[in-house]
């Protein structure tokens, strides 16, 4: 476990400087720190998006065990159970979308991101 | 990611309009949702009659529908609030569905459009309050014990300053993610049925999306109305 987990920000680590080296070979000053800044918030984006995937996957599957129990149990009420349940899973499913939100700042709307769109749009 | 070829923009284009409809799509797309609106409206309400015709019986259904269902949530006092409710359900429905087809965009991809739909909500919300409770409407803000009022205020501001957010945030991530998601699919896969799983998602959350919104709006009104503990 530990071994899987120094492995990952080694790699990190790896990635970081060898995407900073294209900056490097540009000379720039500002394109260094702002290529450093991009990398690890788009890391950043990337975990907040599984871990909030995972929350919500574990939210949303207790609301669909209980209302599949609730029709089980009741057959005639699977109308109102399933409007409720769809309800309730838009619920949860906004705060998913509230990471999306803030991982779409990260990776585009961030402070460095004129540097970063002229770095990237040589091709 | 090329710009996406969009049939409004391009007539404005040959008006000459250009520039001002390739910078603000959105706008352009919302005043198209509200022509068709208000269009559906007259011809459902051209000839009103005991006897309704194939319009008006689908308007009825509609109408009479979301009334019941709002009249449920809210109490017998909240049948005079229906029209902002009604109204908001049907521009965001409309909005959100023309942007399942192609060439459309829909308005509520963008967080002007989304915000421009909350902030009126937030502000009805506090109107309905001040109307049915007169200036003991802060009392619902100070909460039950008299000497942790102050906190309490600032705490149920916050809450109420963070519905604005997750009202407005809630659909435009919606709309905003499954655009996106259309667009990387076309970029990594182009061919025609690729995205075909992601449009029918797309229409149940079209209809859920603007359902949510119009019972949370629903929500805060009955709030609003009933008393305070």
């Amino acid at each position: 476990m530990f071994k899987k987990l120094s492995f990952s920000t080694l790699g990190s680590a790896f990635l970081l400087f060898a995407l900073s080296t294209v900056a490097y070979a540009a000379g720039d000053e500002m394109a260094i720190s702002a290529l450093k800044y991009f990398t690890v918030s788009v890391f950043a984006a990337g975990f907040a998006i599984a871990l909030a995937a995972f929350g919500c996957g574990l939210g949303m599957g207790t609301a669909v065990k209980s209302a599949v129990e609730g029709i089980a149990r009741n057959p005639e009420s699977s109308g109102k159970v399933t409007v409720t349940m769809l309800i309730g899973l838009a619920l949860i499913e906004a705060l998913c979308i509230y990471t999306l939100v803030i991982a779409l700042i990260l990776i585009y709307a961030h402070p460095y991101s004129e540097p970063i769109s002229k770095l990237f749009a040589v091709h | 990611m090329e710009h996406p070829i969009l049939f409004l923009v391009q007539l404005f284009d040959l008006i000459g309009l250009g520039d001002f409809a390739h910078h603000y799509p959105h706008v352009i797309y919302s005043w198209f949702v509200m022509l068709v609106l208000i269009v559906f409206g007259l011809v459902a309400t051209r000839a009103i009659s005991i006897i309704p015709t194939k319009w008006q019986s689908v308007f009825e259904v509609v109408i009479g529908g979301m009334e019941e269902f709002t009249v449920d949530i809210t109490g017998e006092e909240g049948r005079r609030f229906f029209p902002i409710l009604a109204t908001v359900f049907l521009y965001i429905f409309v909005c959100n569905f023309i942007g399942l087809i192609p060439g459309l965009l829909p308005p509520t991809a963008n967080l002007n459009t989304t915000l421009s739909c909350a902030i009126p909500v937030f502000i009805m919300t506090h109107v309905i309050g001040v109307m049915t409770h007169g200036a003991k409407y802060i009392k619902q803000f100070t909460g039950p014990i008299w000497w942790l009022a102050p906190l309490m205020i600032v705490l149920e501001s916050i809450g109420h300053l963070a519905r604005i957010m997750s009202l407005s945030i809630r659909l435009f991530g919606n709309m905003m993610g499954k655009e996106l998601v259309l667009s990387i699919l076309f970029m990594l896969a182009g061919a025609f049925f690729a995205p075909l799983p992601m449009l029918v998602l797309g229409l149940l959350v079209c209809f859920i999306q603007a359902f949510v919104f119009y019972l949370l709006s629903t929500m805060y009104f009955t709030l609003a109305l009933e008393e305070a503990h």
